[in-house]
């Protein structure tokens, strides 16, 4: 049960993008943080909720052969490191593209796909993968 | 109080299959059989893709499409569907949670074979007409089942319409809708079991043909209306068939009923059917377009809808979302054994 209240704390991060932003220096995090490195003490407790941009381009990527379990179906297919346009850096999946078409700047959009579940009965865990844009 | 549609979204996954690599497997002449029901080919969900994530990407298009509307005015929202992720657990949370609509707001699930989707138009309309919510969100989404082998496993597909209800700034007005409900058992399934079943030839005349003719004519009865002052008209599509048939026998040309017929390009995507084909026409409709729409679901019953597009249409932001022409550009083919592994029908080890 601990993973389900774990999962259910990150739900605005994996649907939403939602980060944190330092009022302090004005850095934006993602995924959510209680505390800007940067700005250590002054930015406890004044952490904003900030909503990444869903556009941006590739900036790299890499093509996976082994996967677990839940996305053998796939494979093999992207991870991509992604830059939005509001200038953060995001991992994730690329899907519904053409593996020889993946290139570094490819403009791609973050959706809300199936990540993984926990069995036939368990919980089912959405989150966002890319797709080309 | 004028209600009607603010914003809508439209969503159908890449992957497409055409009845006659189907039949190949089953050593049916699918390419006849698609011919017959007017498919040429259907759309399958990537492997991580259902309702949850369908409606998602569809409600997203739609509230993209009004940046002006704070997604915390909306009091409701209803996903209509036979295919929720959960038998217990609402996919129209997760749905709701993804456009920043909780919390104050009421959701739920709806059920009801094909029409589901139209259903939640309905449900809207109630709440925002009375006052009790500035917007009501209704979707109609599925990734429908055909077992192996049957004929529905022609033409089952996947994708979803989403449509914002509201009383201002609308893109069409409703004008009325209007119901026809009967007991009648054309197409079920038990709880537990996992592909439907259908009463045969029993599904188109007293079912699909008599509810859906019982409700347009008491629509254009009560409009004082002839088929003749609609631009567009939009039928349920369980193929690409029936709607022209039924067409036909209420007196609307091909015309009419071309721009909102997906079916032959996408199969038939239950609850998201008629919102789909709502959505098509809406790409295209100007100022002043009026909108015949009647939805089918087994079970069964017909929702009919006359609507007016107003001159918001013109400003209205389309471009924020892709149109249907759009999303259903670079369509991937799938082999039967692809399908097969996407759909869930390879028994894997534990
Ligand atoms: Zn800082």
């Amino acid at each position: 049960m601990a993973s389900i209240a774990k999962e259910w704390r990150e739900i605005p991060g994996r649907y939403n993008l939602e980060g944190s932003k330092c009022p302090v220096c004005g850095k934006v995090y993602f995924p959510k943080r209680g505390i800007c490195p940067e700005c250590r003490r002054e930015s406890l407790g004044k952490m904003e909720d900030y909503s990444v941009s869903r556009e941006g381009e590739v900036y790299s990527f890499s093509i996976v052969h082994e996967a677990p379990a839940f996305t053998s179906k796939l494979k093999p297919y992207a991870v991509v490191m992604v830059r939005t346009t509001d200038g953060i850096m995001i991992s994730g999946q690329l899907v519904d593209v053409n593996l020889e078409d993946v290139r570094i700047g490819m403009p791609v959009r973050a959706v809300l796909r199936r990540i993984s579940d926990d069995g036939p009965s368990g919980v089912i865990h959405y989150g966002y993968k890319f797709v080309p844009n | 109080m004028e209600v009607g549609i603010v914003s809508y979204g439209a969503y159908v996954p890449r992957y497409r299959i055409t009845p006659e690599e189907i039949g190949r497997v089953w050593g049916v002449n699918g390419k006849a059989m698609g011919k017959g029901l007017f498919i040429n080919q259907k759309s399958v969900p990537s492997p991580d893709e259902d309702v949850v994530t369908i409606a998602t990407e569809a409600a997203r298009g739609m509230m993209a499409r009004v940046p002006e509307v704070n997604p915390e005015d909306i009091g409701c929202v209803y996903v209509g569907s036979e295919s929720h992720p959960y038998a217990v657990k609402p996919t129209s949370t997760i749905v709701a949670e993804a456009i920043g609509a909780t919390p104050a707001m009421t959701a739920a699930d709806l059920e009801f074979a094909c029409k589901a989707g139209t259903a939640g138009i309905q449900m809207c309309m109630g709440l925002v007409g009375s006052g009790m919510v500035k917007y009501g969100v209704a979707i109609g989404a599925d990734t429908s089942q055909g077992a192996p082998g049957d004929a529905l496993e022609y033409s089952a597909s996947a994708g979803g319409a989403a449509y914002l209800i509201g009383s201002e700034d609308l893109i069409a007005v409703i004008n009325k809708t209007l119901s026809f409900t009967t007991d009648t058992p054309d197409f079920w399934r038990r709880e537990g079991q996992e592909y439907p079943s259908h009463g045969g030839r029993f599904t188109g005349e007293p079912a699909y043909f008599r509810h859906i003719t019982s409700a347009a004519r008491m629509m254009m009865e009560a409009q004082g209306t002839t088929p003749d002052d609609y631009d567009y008209a939009v039928f349920h599509q369980p193929n690409g068939k029936f709607p022209t048939r039924v067409a036909a026998q209420l007196g609307f040309t091909n015309e009419q009923i071309t721009q909102g017929l997906l079916t032959p390009e996408i199969g038939n995507t239950y609850s998201g059917a008629v919102p789909l084909g709502l959505a098509s026409v809406l790409d295209v409709a100007k100022p002043g377009d009026r909108i015949f729409v009647t939805s089918y679901g087994s079970g069964a019953g017909s929702d009919a809808f006359d609507i007016t597009v107003t001159d918001r249409i013109s400003s209205y932001k389309r471009e924020k979302a892709k149109t249907l022409a759009q999303v259903m550009e670079n369509t991937v083919q799938l082999d039967y054994a692809k399908y097969a592994l996407y759909k869930n029908k390879i028994l894997m080890p534990e």
